[in-house]
């Protein structure tokens, strides 16, 4: 039997705990100090009151606030369209990559080619090539609207990308489970469909989350080419208002949707490197 | 005319030659052997005996009929023909009831509702009735290695391969594989295994074939290679397999 203490803690017990309480005290001292420098030494710069005035004015921030909000719903409204549009394009890119047959091999070609090109050029020159560029050809409506071309620009960029991570997740399928698949007489499409996809998709789950993270930021690129999304209708409220206060309303908003989702990726990251081991 | 024919089966890796020119002949319900150092070439054969890998000369019969012509369509052949790993391979995103039904109805085009009594008896055969709801990960590696057979078994295959099956396991859950094998071949299923169960070879096997680089070096009655073998690679081997 171990010693046991009044409290019922053995030994290790209770120094672990005694160790956690000291980590703890040490965490939050620093963290205070640094909030506390920071308090006291930004207001002793010689600009803050002029950046106080024209970045964090409170009564700018509750006027701007709701439509800033409604403008946000732009940026999800075309989130939402995109997104699945990606992963059914990223996904379709990455199995045309792996393709073995000889008669798929244009198609091979045609998806290398794709996420080269389409990985190499910048996010931002995607949107205006294409979102400038394509109802510069004199469609008629509803063709030439920003919102179609812009999204198409990022649906095409962002599945360059997206395919990418669903091919690692297919290498990541230990080849043992192909053979094992094969033996029972499936064929290479069976085995990709019933055997290689589900389990490569799962291991890709927290890396696409952050693709997604990373398209709902880019989705105000498109402000670019004319759709009035949060950033753009934040500028509106700088030019009227002669202050930048609705550019931190909208960062705050970007936040609250992204932070959590930050989180829930990593979480699931770290529960997956767990499970690995 | 023997259930299974290898004539003069030849392997290559790149320059290596992992199978030889191998002849080898299975009887119809007949448990052949295979047994070798590491390196030998047993897993190779049994994926070659399954077209996994093709090979580069000579020719496998099953029934009288050559498997192993070039651009012949090998789902048939695996579907006739099952194997089982040494790591199990299970699909772990199925329920064992879903890895063992996923074959037949894919191959064979039958409804779950319609083989899943079969493969149901099949798990309450092999003492696993009340594991079929089970993940692969939440199963013992001899239950795994179990529901493995049984995945193999549900696609009524005529020859089995079995490579190393035992080797990844604990010794306590041995013997409750092994067992699964006897009971297989009291039924008559004719069977191939690489092993480095030498006790069990002795006991079960009709015959017991010792590879060495590639090639049958010797064959034999259990009785005859355990006791009485003629070849000095095989006498070495079996020195160091059963010290
Ligand atoms: N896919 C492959 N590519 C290249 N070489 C291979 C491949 N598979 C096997 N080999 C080689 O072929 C030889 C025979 O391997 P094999 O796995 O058949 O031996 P084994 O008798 O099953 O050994 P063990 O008892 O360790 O399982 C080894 O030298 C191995 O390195
Ligand atoms: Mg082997």
């Amino acid at each position: 039997m171990t010693k046991q203490d009044a409290a019922g803690m053995t030994r290790r017990q209770l120094y672990e705990a005694q160790q956690r309480k000291r980590s703890i005290r040490i965490a939050a001292t620093s963290t205070a100090l640094v909030i506390a420098a920071i308090v006291v030494l930004v207001p002793l710069t010689p600009g803050w009151e002029k950046v106080k005035r024209s970045f964090f004015n409170w009564d700018t921030l509750v006027d701007t606030f709701p439509k800033l909000l409604d403008a946000f719903l732009i940026n999800i409204m075309i989130f939402a369209w995109s997104a699945p549009a990606i992963a059914v394009l990223g996904l379709l890119i990455a199995l045309a990559r792996d393709a073995k047959s000889p008669a798929l091999f244009p198609l091979r070609i045609f998806g290398a080619a794709f996420t080269d090109v389409f990985r190499g050029v910048p996010v931002i020159l995607t949107v205006y090539l294409i979102g400038f560029g394509i109802p510069g050809l004199g469609l008629p409506r509803p063709w030439n609207s920003p919102y179609i071309w812009g999204s198409l620009a990022l649906i095409l960029t962002y599945s360059a990308y997206v395919a990418e991570i669903f091919r690692s997740g297919i290498d990541s399928v230990h080849h043992s489970q192909r053979s094992a698949a094969l033996s029972l007489g499936l064929s290479e499409r069976q085995v990709m469909r019933d055997v290689v996809l589900p389990q490569a998709v799962r291991n890709v789950v927290p890396s696409q989350m952050n693709m997604l993270i990373a398209l709902q930021k880019d989705v105000s690129l498109l402000s670019f080419i004319g759709p009035v999304e949060i950033f753009r209708q934040a500028g509106v409220f700088k030019s009227l208002l002669a202050n930048f206060t609705p550019y931190v309303g909208a960062a705050i908003i970007f936040l609250i949707v992204t932070v959590p989702a930050t989180r829930y990726a990593d979480y699931l990251m770290a529960r997956q490197m767990r499970e690995r081991r | 005319m023997a259930k299974l024919e290898l004539r003069g089966v030849e392997k290559r890796f790149g320059e290596a030659t992992v199978c030889d020119g191998i002849d080898l002949d299975v009887g119809e319900g007949e448990m052949v052997c295979l047994i070798g150092a590491s390196g030998a070439g047993k897993s190779t054969l049994l994926r070659c005996i399954n077209l996994l890998e093709p090979i580069e000369d000579g020719a496998i019969y099953l029934d009288g009929t050559d498997i192993s012509v070039p651009g012949l369509d090998p789902q048939t052949v695996r579907s006739r023909i099952g194997m089982v790993f040494q790591s199990y391979n299970l699909f772990p995103h199925m329920t064992a009831l879903e890895n063992a039904m996923l074959a037949p109805r894919r191959v064979r085009g039958v409804t779950r509702a319609a083989i899943q009594p079969e493969v149901e008896e099949l798990f309450a055969r092999f003492g696993l009735a009340d594991r079929m709801g089970n993940y692969p990960d939440q199963l013992s590696g001899g239950q795994q290695q179990r529901v493995a057979i049984v995945r193999a078994l549900a696609m009524r295959p005529e020859v089995m391969l079995f490579d190393e099956i035992t080797s990844a396991l604990d010794p306590q859950l041995v013997g409750e594989v092994l067992d699964v094998l006897l009971m297989l071949k009291d039924q008559g299923m004719t069977m191939v295994l690489a092993t480095h169960e030498m006790g069990f070879a002795r006991q079960a096997a009709d015959k017991v074939c010792f590879l060495k680089d590639g090639r049958i070096i010797e064959e034999g009655a259990p009785d005859a290679i355990f006791d009485t073998p003629k070849m000095d690679e095989t006498k070495a081997f079996l020195a160091r397999a059963l010290k």
